[in-house]
């Protein structure tokens, strides 16, 4: 197959496994996207995790681990795909902490309180399902089968998010100003967090059917399922701008693109940190990958 | 108090801050398929430090989760052994796990066969919940007993097993952030 | 499948297969990689079993499995296949000849 049969079979609908031939270019671009999404999982832990000591009742503290341990499964998953794709796991955890490859914008930021807890698990999530769900039908099958696994995880963690937020916003005066308080800092990465409005005919990862979705088309998605579930509650989203025009598209405040480019490109306020987390335990615990994984069973 | 209700918070106590302390390798485990793991273990423990926690709230008048937060921190009856920060200590978190296992095991079964056929079921549970944990310790511990550090961390820790006293000096400081959150608005629901 | 060992030589991997209910078939769920069978049994638990999502599980290691993906069959042997069999046009002869010819022959 020429790779502009490849391309013709893909956007035709077509899938390949990991043994078909691949044009270079698609595996190079399937890699690093699936290998972001990786890093992505396993970074999204460390804000999360301070968090389980803090939950306020053993319910949350469980379903916040579980949470957690899902983001962590989610990466081994991801990893894997990528490994038979040709880059191992290793490889991938030192790019990662190197700051070699990247990993998404929102888990450079701070979790500063409940609030955001509840927060990322509401709103982040849910940003994060809807391209999750946009790859359920990706090119390359045995990403699109492990989505399938990790968009059903994910279910579990809206509804956590959701029953944390109910439950605050049903509560006092103070815990509805931690919502409100956390919604306003999480909002503008959360308009980032798609990708700047790229139109997919030009979106390598479109073409290519990684993606089913185009940047934008993911944003308006999570605007219509989201802010009426925002404002329903009495909660007010800091943009002026935002409302649903005439023809069903949403208006809002230009993101920061300049912003995203700088955290995503390891700048975010709590980049260093994570990374240094992650660099000091990977380095604590060689030893133990040496002892265990470096000799046949 | 009861000796029943002493009893059992003892356990409670132990695996609710155990659970916490092997909570803390999440995300940072040695391995990916071990972090998964191990997770599951600590919740586990939480689980049961929970189930224990309604058993004694019934008898007291109270919930579970006034037990296990809203407590002063001279109140709670965990074992300094469970208490010690091992993280990123794989050695001697694993040491910690093997021995735990072991002598919990003990006073798990006792419990079994308690007169009291509510603490005899509950313990049951845990008991066959904790089977997967022992397995799991001697699964790590047949594969590391060759390893200097893993043997030195065992010898180390042998001596603190289940010993009952005082808190480890930082204990406070983890009770305090523990309860940060729900004290921040006191008596409210989350 | 990829190699089978992971490709730094570290681990092995296995294949996880999993049965979601009774009556189903055991369906290829992922891999994992562990240091030997008995921890890939205890990885393979929490990694499809956690939340309940499987009723049993079959673990195997990659190497034990023998992919298969090519077929010859150089003769065209349609009396494989449902195209080998050209009913339409006979049945439509017969109904004729019978006199019971349906609304949708022609």
């Amino acid at each position: 197959m020429t790779d502009q049969e490849f391309l013709e079979y893909v956007q035709g609908g077509g899938q390949v496994e990991t043994h078909d031939e691949l044009p270079d270019e698609y595996r190079a671009k399937l890699i690093k996207f699936i290998e972001m999404h990786g890093n992505s999982e396993l970074m999204g832990v460390l804000p999360e995790r301070e968090w389980i000591l803090r939950a306020p009742t053993l319910q949350r503290k469980l379903a916040l681990t579980a949470k957690v341990q899902d983001e962590v499964g989610h990466s081994q998953l991801i990893y894997r795909v990528v490994e038979d794709l040709g880059k191992p796991r290793e490889q991938c955890l030192d790019d990662l902490i190197s700051g070699k490859s990247k990993f998404h914008n929102v888990f450079h930021y701070p979790t500063k309180t409940w609030g955001d807890v509840g927060v990322i698990a509401w709103l982040v999530d849910a940003a994060a399902i809807i391209s999750q769900k946009a790859l359920l039908k990706c090119s390359y099958a045995p990403y699109a089968r492990i989505m399938k696994k990790i968009c059903w995880e994910e279910s579990f963690h809206i509804l956590h998010g959701r029953d944390v937020i109910l439950t605050l916003m049903n509560g006092t005066d103070e815990q509805r100003e931690l919502v409100q308080e956390a919604l306003n800092r999480w909002w503008g990465p959360l308009m980032q967090f798609h990708g700047n409005p790229i139109p997919r005919e030009e979106d390598p990862m479109y073409i290519w059917r990684i993606k089913s979705q185009g940047n934008e088309e993911a944003r308006q998605q999570f605007l219509d399922g989201y802010v009426p579930q925002v404002w329903e509650l009495g909660l007010t989203v800091p943009d002026a701008k935002l409302r649903k025009n005439d023809d069903g598209v949403w208006e809002y405040s230009e993101p920061d693109w300049d912003e995203l480019k700088h955290v995503v490109t390891g700048h975010g306020p709590k980049t260093e940190e994570r990374l240094g987390l992650r660099r000091t335990t990977r380095e604590e615990t060689a030893w133990v990958r040496r002892a265990v994984l470096a000799e046949a069973a | 108090m009861s000796e029943r209700a002493q009893l059992l918070l003892e356990i409670a106590d132990d695996e609710l801050i155990l659970g916490w302390r092997n909570s803390e390798w999440t995300g940072i485990a040695p391995f990916l398929e071990e972090d998964v793991a191990f997770s599951s273990i600590a919740q586990n423990e939480i689980g049961h430090a929970r189930a224990l926690y309604e058993l004694v709230a019934r008898d007291l008048g109270t919930t579970a989760d006034e037990l296990a937060f809203d407590r002063r921190p001279d109140e709670y009856q965990s074992s300094p052994f469970v208490e010690l920060r091992l993280v990123p200590d794989w050695a001697r978190t694993i040491a910690r796990h093997y021995l735990y296992e072991t002598a919990d095991e003990q006073r798990i079964k006792a419990l079994v066969e308690s007169d009291d056929p509510e603490v005899a079921g509950l313990a049951a549970k845990i008991d066959r919940e904790e089977a997967y944990h022992r397995m799991h310790a001697q699964m790590w511990y047949d594969r590391l007993k060759d390893e200097p550090r893993f043997v030195e961390a065992l010898e180390e820790l042998q001596p603190l097993v289940m010993e009952r006293g005082e808190h480890i000096a930082e204990f406070a400081d983890l009770w305090d952030e523990m309860t940060m959150v729900r004290r921040s608005v006191v008596g409210a629901t989350w | 499948m990829g190699a089978s060992r992971g490709a730094r030589g570290s681990g092995v991997i296995y294949e996880v297969f999993r049965l979601e209910r009774k009556g189903q078939p055991f369906q290829h769920a992922g891999s994992i990689e562990a240091p030997d069978a008995v921890f890939a049994e205890w990885y393979a638990r929490e990694q499809y079993g956690r939340r309940g999502e499987s009723v049993a599980l079959w673990v195997v290691p990659r190497e034990a499995i023998a992919e298969i993906d090519e077929f010859v069959d150089e003769l065209e042997r349609n009396y494989h296949r449902v195209d080998g069999y050209p009913l339409k046009e006979k049945l439509k002869e017969a109904r004729e000849r019978a006199g019971t010819a349906a609304a949708g022959d022609r």
